[in-house]
């Protein structure tokens, strides 16, 4: 068995030190051992987005990084937007628009396009699409998750 | 889906990690961004006992424009900072409109230029980018380095002339001649997925607008990336007509290349997308060339 | 028919907590002292099984248990018929061969689990599966499906003489009638590729058995939460009250989480038992892929009969469905093609015959359409087939043949899935089809823009189908609603939810009956206990057999406040009127008493209760239809194509669907949307591959092709026809699938006619760019 690694991060703004076994995935680190569930795993092999968090600001997939990768990092995961109560806009326009129907792959929609919306506030639907390529969902067939994404993109503009 | 156990190394410098790789040989495996080694270890179809983990070295990521025009890249530089980079932009503006085609931004934020080379995956544009543009490859061990031309660094599909304790640590892309231009071209069956066929043309002319050079760079289409040597024995010295151009196209399809059958494409297909892409992709460099 | 809050698009109720992660998913759950399992999984699609040696996995420290087949011992049996046979069918002939939780002697897919691990972690139990190590003696892998069903072909379950699993001949009037009449006779041959359902999240269960209370506690994604408990109680020996599952948050359906008696239900229930340690089990996605269900290949032999105006006379269609290993879901699909076959179209004689093969592969059961996307295939590719032997426009063949609006209830003389006669209740196909043509601009592409576009070089075509959605199947469904003291309502039903918005539509039925806000109505699905009766999520039958029942249960309230406030306000009830959350005399407003203090009075402490009456201001009502309500319309689709590379581009999708009325219209646009993006991803992109040898070679999602954003056509307008069921008392149908049945259909022909100077003619779905190459090279006689 592989020696266990003491790693210090912050996540959602606070600040964690535990010891991981090297090879445990971060979106398991995330879930079961920080017990922040709304990062969700659809297919631990990079490609259906459903556990993207920020990296120290960017936009990664929680399942083919180790989370001994993120030490000393910063992580942000859907905890970090809104609460119910208190919805980030990109999380309202996702409800004005029907942009989720089961919500599982929602929680990794919306940390791409956090990241995305800032460096680029203002896309074409194109864009939008291209952004968020590297997301599947199986129920909206995506048409309302880009006008979620343009109507998220003027709320957050006229903040 | 879960790793099989192993070791973890975490060197901060190279020295570090260029110990560890040569205390652990093979067993030992170089972690950059992991975007591709680590899915296959979650499939359990890689096991390394141990991975030395280049995420902390910082002396390895850097984009540095060098005097002579070129340009040398950390092999730890994420892809996503290689596609936004102002002087690549200006220096290589193929480099960018290539790196964006590698599956996704997540992955992009993750992913290496240095790691995707060492990785010889024969679907991969960084490897083919390196070849394309006559990269330089800095390979170094504990006690010693050498370097390597691109065009002789891939041995064949995922196997690359790195010894079990050597790091690629640097990428050097010498300057674009004058008057060159450049196009990529490739067929993926969606964003972000992998080539079918792809291919990357870099071409220069001289005063009289007859073709220096022409370096045509293939990949997905076989075990490595490929350099056509058509391509050269075609162009170099004719005025670029559409003719010589299908020309130039038709013979890389038909000889050089031998693309197999595989899940998304028949043999016969990706041959004949190897054909048009070549001759879009040459019509297009030529025309950036003038 | 509109109510305040029926027919209104309102903001789910759900949403809110599932935007934030604030909501509980199978794998989000932790028990104290859980186990993880893992299965060890045949690398052979078929082979006996020599030896099995677990002696090195149960050596690993943190490995609980290491079971295999004989460990389990009597309880390995295989499990019941999830779906009758089709008695009702004269000359139905079928073999059961119902699913193994567990391999015995020999495997019959790659991926069929032949040991199970429990470990404190699943990193540790996927280790010790690493270290079993299996003797196989290989067999020869039965792939193929039509060459499964020739005799002499190697045999899936030794004992059944051949791989014949099942065979249904239908008839109305007479085919050969058809051909004596006819001006022409087309044939095709078509094939259709096997899909996944691929939800976003993959199955899983959590099994907790308290050994004091002798009660056991499922957690489980399932479409079918009563059938999961009642066979688990039935197997385990213990009463439907001791064991209670609940369907938590669930990450999508579409269909393979209707199983039950599954491998991981069986053989964890019991483990959790014989380990009092609660076990949980998140399948990962390459276990989705190959050992979860699946759908979709058969093979058709089609014939169409027609008067030289393109009046269609007859319909024949002989075909092969492939049913995988087992086959616990006896016909359900084969019979939804059946019935999806001709069902819009006005054709006397139809003639359909189909073989359910056994063959190496995963087991079939329905995944979203269910069989009606190949019957709508085939159908309309044969109308297209025939418009163009009798150079006919494609629109103007279904013009002639579309069943009128005055035709219904029209009676199909096929029996489908439900085992009754398909019954096409109501609609109005002509008008869709025209709305459709119209959204899309038929006329002005065909004429102008094409035209237009070919001559400056553009490959760019349009296809136009029809489509029925055969919905809202039996058997029934029940609901239990209950006013609390605090006024707002709770109303249980059996099915459960995978996403489909019930927590909000269902409230919109109950609230418009009861006279609350919809958000006063918290909607409970899938927890056995607080309902325990119906079949389940399936079918798109949710809102139409579920939401009957509530509608009925909501008014059986209603009419329980009116007269116990009758009582209390000493008013006759017919004076009484339901309002904002009270009853009051309709006359006199200031005399009232609201829903909360009746729910209270209506469980009188003392005192004496009278003859006859029951507490609480709470019902239970069930719902049966006789037959299915049956949905449709019609989608258009332009494309343009590379005719270089066959790269398709869709430009355009209009569709115009019908599901009677829609409870919650923007609930709907999403439903079809979604069905479209499916639809899009069987026409273009998914597909699951066999090789020769039965290993499945797309387990991954870097070889299964999952739509993504960029694939969906830049522009989807939608056009919505209601013509209300009157099956039931909403006028609902369903809708679920309506956007996955036409859509392989309508971009096959676009893209033939994009491609149309090649001549070429496409026989199959999934038309990747490399399959449309080789369907013009040989076109061209290449």
């Amino acid at each position: 068995m592989a020696q266990k690694v003491k790693i210090n991060l912050t996540v959602n703004g606070k600040a964690y030190q535990r010891e991981v076994e090297p090879r445990l995935l971060l979106s398991d680190f995330i879930r079961h051992d920080l017990g922040l569930t709304g990062t969700h795993v659809g297919c631990e092999h990079g490609l259906c987005g459903a556990c993207t968090v920020l990296v120290d600001g960017e936009a990664v997939r929680s399942c083919i990084l180790f989370a001994v990768q993120v030490d000393g990092s910063e992580v942000r995961t859907v905890e970090s937007l809104g609460t119910p109560d208190n919805l980030h806009p990109l999380q309202q326009a996702f409800i004005e628009k029907h942009a989720l129907q089961c919500g599982f792959c929602t929680p990794g929609f919306l940390m791409t396009i956090v990241e995305y919306l800032g460096k680029n506030p203002n896309p074409s639907d194109e864009e939008i699409r291209e952004a968020i390529d590297g997301n599947f969902c199986r129920c909206t067939g995506y048409v309302n998750i880009v006008e979620a994404v343009r109507l998220a993109a003027q709320k957050m503009a006229s903040h | 889906m879960k790793p099989a156990p192993f070791d973890y190394y975490a060197p901060t410098s190279i020295e570090e990690a260029l110990a560890n790789l040569h205390e652990l040989g093979y067993d030992g495996k170089v972690l950059a961004g992991g975007q591709s080694l680590i899915p296959a270890m979650n499939f359990r179809m890689a096991r390394p006992a141990a991975l030395v983990d280049l995420n902390r070295i910082k002396e390895l990521f850097y984009i540095k424009p060098v005097d002579d025009g070129s340009l040398a890249i950390g092999t730890m530089t994420r892809d996503s900072l290689v596609e936004h980079d102002p002087i690549v932009v200006q220096r290589f503006p193929i480099i960018p409109f290539v790196v964006k085609h590698i599956a996704h931004t997540q992955i992009r934020n993750r992913g290496t230029f240095g790691g995707a080379i060492a990785h010889a995956d024969p679907a991969a544009q960084i490897p083919a980018l390196a070849v394309a543009l006559k990269a330089r490859l800095l390979v170094r061990k504990q006690g010693g380095q050498r370097w390597v031309n691109s065009e002789d660094f891939f041995l064949g599909p995922f196997m690359t002339v790195l010894e079990p304790e050597e790091l690629l640590a640097e990428v050097v892309l010498p300057p674009m001649a004058k008057r060159s231009g450049a196009s990529y071209q490739q067929v993926s069956r969606q964003k972000g997925g992998y080539a079918q066929a792809a291919v990357i043309t870099i071409v220069t002319l001289d005063e009289s607008n007859r073709c220096k050079e022409a370096r045509v760079v293939l990949f997905s289409v076989g075990e490595t990336p490929i350099l056509s040597k058509a391509a050269s024995q075609v162009l170099v010295g004719s005025a670029p007509s559409p003719a010589v151009i299908a020309q130039a196209a038709e013979q890389i399809a038909r000889v050089e290349v031998d693309p197999g059958s595989d899940l998304h494409g028949s043999g016969e297909y990706r041959r004949q997308l190897v054909n048009v892409l070549v001759e879009r992709a040459l019509t297009e460099a030529f025309e950036r060339a003038k | 028919m509109a109510g305040k809050f029926v027919h209104q698009s309102i903001k789910r109720n759900e949403d809110p907590d599932l935007i934030t992660g604030k909501v509980q998913f199978l794998d989000d759950i932790e028990l104290p002292g859980m186990l993880h399992a893992a299965f060890k999984r045949a690398d052979y699609a078929h082979a006996r099984i020599l030896n099995i040696d677990v002696s090195e996995a149960r050596k690993l420290p943190g490995v609980i248990a290491v079971y295999t087949a004989a460990d389990f011992g009597d309880y390995i049996k295989p499990g019941p018929l999830q779906v009758p046979p089709p008695t009702a069918i004269k000359g139905a002939t079928y073999t059961a061969r119902t699913t193994l939780p567990i391999a015995v002697d020999k495997v019959r897919f790659s991926g069929e689990p032949v040991a199970v691990v429990i470990a404190e972690s699943r990193y540790i139990a996927e280790d010790a599966c690493d270290l079993i190590f299996v003797d196989y003696d290989p067999l020869d892998a039965v792939v193929d499906l039509e060459k499964a069903a020739q005799p002499g072909a190697p045999l899936v379950h030794d004992d059944t003489g051949s791989n014949l699993a099942g065979h249904v001949f239908q008839e109305r009037g007479s085919w050969e009638q058809a051909v004596k009449e006819s001006d022409l006779v087309v044939k095709r041959r078509f094939f259709i590729n096997r899909v996944a359902g691929a939800a976003m999240e993959n199955r899983g269960i959590v099994v907790k058995w308290d050994a004091l209370a002798k009660e056991m506690t499922i957690w489980c994604g399932t479409q079918s939460p009563i059938a999961l408990r009642n066979q688990t109680a039935a197997r385990l020996g213990l009463f439907e009250s001791q064991v209670r599952v609940i369907s938590p948050n669930t990450g999508g359906g579409f269909g393979p989480k209707i199983n039950t008696s599954m491998p991981d239900d069986v053989l964890l229930t019991y483990l959790a038992i014989k380990l009092e340690r609660p076990i949980k089990w998140y399948e990962d996605r390459r276990e989705n892929f190959l050992a979860t269900t699946s759908e979709r290949d058969q093979v058709h032999y089609c014939e169409i009969a027609l008067k030289k105006d393109g009046t269609v006379l007859g319909f024949k269609d002989y075909f092969f469905h492939n049913s995988g290993a087992y086959n616990p879901y006896m016909m359900t699909i084969p019979l939804n093609t059946q019935t999806h076959t001709v069902s819009n179209y006005r054709i006397p004689h139809f003639q359909t015959e189909f073989n359910l093969v056994f063959t190496n592969q995963m087991i079939a059961t329905p995944v979203r359409g269910a069989g009606r996307p190949f019957g709508t295939f085939v159908i309309e590719r044969m109308l297209d087939a025939a418009a163009k032997e009798l150079g006919m426009d494609k629109v103007e063949i279904r013009r002639k043949n579309l069943l009128k609006s005055t035709e219904y209830p029209a009676y199909t003389g096929i029996i489908g899935q439900d085992f009754v006669e398909g019954v096409l209740d109501s609609g109005d196909y002509p008008t869709a089809l025209e709305k459709t043509v119209e959204m899309i601009g038929y006329d002005q592409f065909r004429k102008e823009i094409q035209p237009r576009l070919r001559a400056e070089g553009k490959y760019v075509g349009i296809g136009v189908a029809c489509f029925t959605e055969g919905t809202a199947v039996g058997p029934y469904e029940g609901a239990k609603i209950t006013v609390g003291g605090n006024g707002k309502v709770v109303v249980s039903t059996g099915i459960s939810s995978q996403g489909q918005g019930h927590y909000t539509s269902f409230a919109q039925i109950v609230a418009d009956q009861l006279a609350v806000d919809v958000k006063d109505v918290k909607v409970i699905t899938g927890d056995t206990g607080f309902f325990g009766w119906g079949a389940g999520t399936f079918a798109s039958r949710g809102i139409t057999v579920a939401g009957t029942a509530i509608y009925l249960a909501a008014q059986k309230v209603h009419d329980k406040a009116l007269k116990l406030a009758s009582k209390i306000l000493e008013a006759p009830v017919e004076e009484l009127e339901l309002v904002d959350g009270v009853v009051r005399v309709a006359d006199v407003p200031a005399k009232f008493i609201s829903l909360g203090d009746l729910a209270m009075r209506a469980n009188p402490q003392r005192g004496v209760m009278e003859p006859g009456a029951e507490p609480g201001l709470e019902a239970i009502a069930y719902y049966g239809p006789p037959y299915g309500a049956t949905g449709a319309g019609a989608m258009a689709m332009i494309v343009e194509v590379d005719a270089q590379t066959m790269k398709v581009k869709v430009d355009q999708l209009a569709m115009v669907h019908d599901c009677g009325t829609p409870v919650n219209p923007m609930i709907v646009e999403g439903q079809v949307h979604g069905g479209i993006q499916m639809g899009i991803g069987d026409a273009f992109y998914e597909e699951l591959v066999y090789d020769e040898t039965g290993q499945l070679v797309t387990a991954s999602f870097m070889d299964y092709l999952f739509p993504q954003a960029s694939d969906m056509p830049a522009k989807i307008e939608l056009g919505h026809l209601e013509t209300p069921s009157p099956l039931n008392p909403l006028g609902l149908k369903g809708v679920g699938e309506a956007g996955a049945i036409p859509t392989p259909a309508v971009f096959a022909q676009a893209v033939e006619d994009a491609l149309k100077d090649s001549g070429v003619e496409f026989t199959q779905d999934t038309l990747s760019p490399s399959r449309i190459f080789t369907f013009v090279q040989k076109a061209k006689g290449g």
